[in-house]
């Protein structure tokens, strides 16, 4: 229904206003409103661009040209697409649970957008300036895993609940990682307000101390908004969409701009935490910030272009073997080297030589395990005499 | 309970399987097939000969000539024509290429069925090079109607040598760089090595045959083990895997197209440069004599059999086809127990079955 997209965006307000007036008590509830309204708004065109950056890297890898009819270079074509998902009849099954087939989406998205309210785009540029930020954005992300799992079971379809469930394991799972190393962040940063996460890094970017904290960040994170190549409970070819299997039109939409925002917001993340947020010569801090961001979003994309799938069984082992021991490894070299006040260097050194080490015995174990396969080569002649 | 199909991405047309689940784990699955089903065999028997080309074409819609060159030759065979060379190297060399575009068609949706969804755009590039080949030589893409009993329909291009040779190269560079991009990408490994073996034996018994039992290690290539048309005067290599897994039977379908490759370039020299494309004295509505024969030929998927009765007449009195993935997919059961639902989706690809086919 086309009300839906309303009904978000009220629900979406009314919820930031009561976060926000926790926090302040006393301000216009009209000018929150119309904060909130902004910031919606500029989300949702990052959405666009997302998905006309992520067609074209495609196309690019793919050595098409992606969309080009619809403006300049395809660039209306995000617009195009929004406006015929709204026009689009909205069907919903006979069976559905249909309260919670209505919520789904907004279970997901509300909590995405949610989070938004505390991520700063530059040191100024900031809805509200939480002092446990990091805090509220970890636990906002995670509601949306309920979201999906509601989305599956209302869908009263198997592949949806195949997919919900599957999603319900691959996001706590990923969870872990991804929260040790935003606590390795803060116990750097000495904060948990994102501001000073970020100007805190001054010219030496956390990237720079901690490579093996990022990749694995990006990887859990990469996996926690479930794309390639951990997107398993979407899974086009397994699972038909997974918890999204049901739902066309305006509902999908919704679920699509979450999806969307939630990317940008590991993009934003790592921005934050790794490179040193908004700092950088000559341009504005926002256009820094983005361009950060796009660069981070552009590797993901070509991560997507270039990866198969993981099948669900060796997603959870490289989540609870691989990334969840290696990040409280990290947590616990971050903690020696801070008590006993070691140089910025030993860092680095340590956690490349992890990261190389990690990597190493990850291409072992799964390339030379057993010989790399070959085909043999019979000639037709040998054949033919035989 | 999960009812996977008829209308699945990932069941290439319109196959069903239903799959008894425990969790993520299949613990039983049971193929439906005949969704598809025209009834293509019983048509047969109320069509004159020469219209029955258009039926097979609508087989293996992705290797139209291998199923024209199929049915021709097994007429031929009966009525003891021999075609002139010029015919039957133009045949080989547009059956080769249409082999490389079918396993470039498969090479891109295992990649999808995988997960990754770069290769299907590789792979529909050099299908693209192909196809407008095809389209020059016989004026369309899929459905060809271009060969006859006895020779061919017209003479292709008179640039047709050059053509091909032109697309050679660029084919060969499109191989390698698909090649490049899957076969040993760590997460493909993972997800195809050691998924859906089949023994040498089990494959065999099941009635397997081209690219899939060969991935199980028997070097069974009827090109070579009863040559038919020109073929026993190429030399190229029959690919062999080692395990039986998903994993080898993708490799052996790369492997294969550069096989095909070379084909095409030894057919190219030898190809004279004029003479017949049709044998003489071939009726425009040929009469077989009566009898049965049964001639078969190695299609991109396998082994495809005609057994033809013909009581004398302008149509054949029962044709009965033995098509390759129909037997490909008897062996899709017993993969599937105890494997992941991914798994599922990748062994049901690498069998690389099509439909038109399976179901007739």
């Amino acid at each position: 229904m086309i009300l839906l997209i309303p009904l978000a965006v009220v629900l979406a307000g009314l919820v930031s206003i009561v976060v926000l007036a926790i926090g302040y008590g006393g301000e216009d509830v009209a000018l929150l409103l119309g904060k909130a309204l902004a910031l919606l708004s500029i989300l949702s065109v990052v959405v666009l661009s997302l998905t006309w950056v992520e067609r074209k890297a495609l196309a690019r890898i793919q050595q098409r040209m992606g969309p080009m009819r619809v403006g300049p270079y395809g660039l209306l074509q995000p617009i195009a697409d929004g406006l015929k998902l709204l026009i689009k009849e909205d069907i919903m099954p006979a069976w559905v649970d249909r309260p919670i087939y209505w919520m789904a989406p907004l279970a997901v998205f509300v909590p995405s957008f949610m989070v938004w309210l505390t991520m700063p785009f530059s040191s100024s540029l900031v809805l509200r300036d939480m002092e446990l930020g990091l805090l509220y954005v970890l636990a906002m992300s995670v509601l949306s895993i309920i979201g999906l799992i509601m989305a599956g079971w209302g869908s009263a379809n198997k592949y949806g609940v195949i997919g919900g469930l599957r999603s319900a394991a691959q996001l706590i799972s990923y969870e872990i990682p991804l929260i040790v190393i935003a606590i390795t962040i803060a116990m750097m940063a000495g904060t948990l307000n994102l501001t000073e996460i970020a100007t805190g890094q001054g010219n030496t970017w956390y990237v720079l101390m901690q490579p093996l904290a990022l990749v694995i960040f990006l990887l859990a994170g990469l996996a926690e908004v479930g794309r390639s190549p951990f997107d398993i409970f979407q899974a086009e070819s397994e699972v038909v969409g997974g918890p999204f299997i049901e739902y066309s039109g305006a509902h999908w939409s919704i679920f699509f701009l979450g999806e969307y925002i939630n990317t940008f917001l590991v993009a934003a993340l790592i921005t934050i935490f790794f490179l040193g947020g908004w700092s950088g010569p000559l341009l504005p801090e926002v256009a820094w910030f983005l361009i950060k961001c796009y660069i981070v979003i552009l590797v993901m994309f070509w991560l997507r272009g270039t990866m198969p799938r993981l099948r669900i069984d060796q997603l959870m082992a490289f989540g609870w073997q691989g990334l969840v021991p290696l990040s409280f490894l990290n947590f616990l070299m971050v903690a020696f080297a801070m008590f006993y006040g070691w140089p910025d260097w030993v860092q680095t050194v340590l956690s490349l030589t992890m990261l190389i080490t990690a990597s190493t015995f990850l291409y072992l174990k799964t390339a030379s395990k057993k010989v790399r396969p070959t085909v043999r080569l019979i000639p037709a002649r040998e054949v033919r005499r035989a | 309970m999960v009812n996977m199909g008829p209308q699945h991405p990932s069941t290439h047309g319109v196959f069903r399987m239903v799959l008894w689940v425990d969790g993520e784990r299949i613990v039983d699955a049971e193929p439906h097939i005949g969704y598809l089903h025209r009834g293509s065999e019983k048509l047969c028997e109320g069509e004159l000969y020469p219209q029955i080309i258009t039926l097979f074409d609508r087989l293996d819609y992705l290797a139209n000539y291998n199923m024209e060159l199929a049915f021709c030759a097994t007429v031929e065979k009966i009525m003891g024509i021999t075609v002139p060379d010029r015919a039957e190297y133009i045949r080989v060399i547009l059956c080769e290429l249409n082999r490389i575009s079918s396993h470039m068609l498969f090479y891109g949706t295992m990649g999808l069925d995988a997960g990754a969804m770069t290769p299907i755009m590789y792979g529909f590039r050099e299908r693209e090079r192909i196809q407008n080949l095809f389209e020059a030589v016989s004026g369309a893409r899929m459905m060809h109607n271009y060969f006859r009993i006895g020779g061919l329909r017209e003479d292709p291009p008179d640039d047709f040598a050059e053509r091909v040779a032109g697309i050679l190269p660029a084919l060969a560079q499109g191989i390698e760089e698909g090649d490049k991009l899957l076969t040993y990408n760590e997460v493909f490994l993972a997800r195809s090595r050691g998924i859906g073996v089949l023994s040498g034996q089990e494959a065999l018994d099941y009635g397997l045959s081209g690219p899939s039992l060969r991935a199980s290690g028997i070097p069974d290539d009827i090109r070579v083990i009863e040559p038919y048309s020109v073929y026993d005067r190429f030399d190229f290599d029959i690919p062999v895997g080692n395990n039986g897994d998903t994993w080898d039977r993708y490799a052996m379908r790369v492997e294969e197209m550069r096989q095909s490759l070379r084909i095409v370039e030894q057919a190219l020299e030898q190809m004279p440069d004029d003479g017949p494309i049709k044998a003489a004295g071939v009726r425009a509505i040929p009469r077989p004599p009566e009898g049965e024969v049964y001639f078969r030929i190695e299609t991109p998927r396998g082994e495809m059999g005609v057994y033809l009765v013909s009581d004398g007449g302008d149509k054949p009195y029962r044709l009965k086809v033995r098509p390759p993935s129909f037997a490909n997919l008897q062996a899709l059961r017993p993969m599937l127990r105890g494997v992941y639902i991914a798994d599922a989706v990748m062994i049901l690809g690498s069998l690389d079955i099509v439909l038109g086919e399976v179901d007739r």
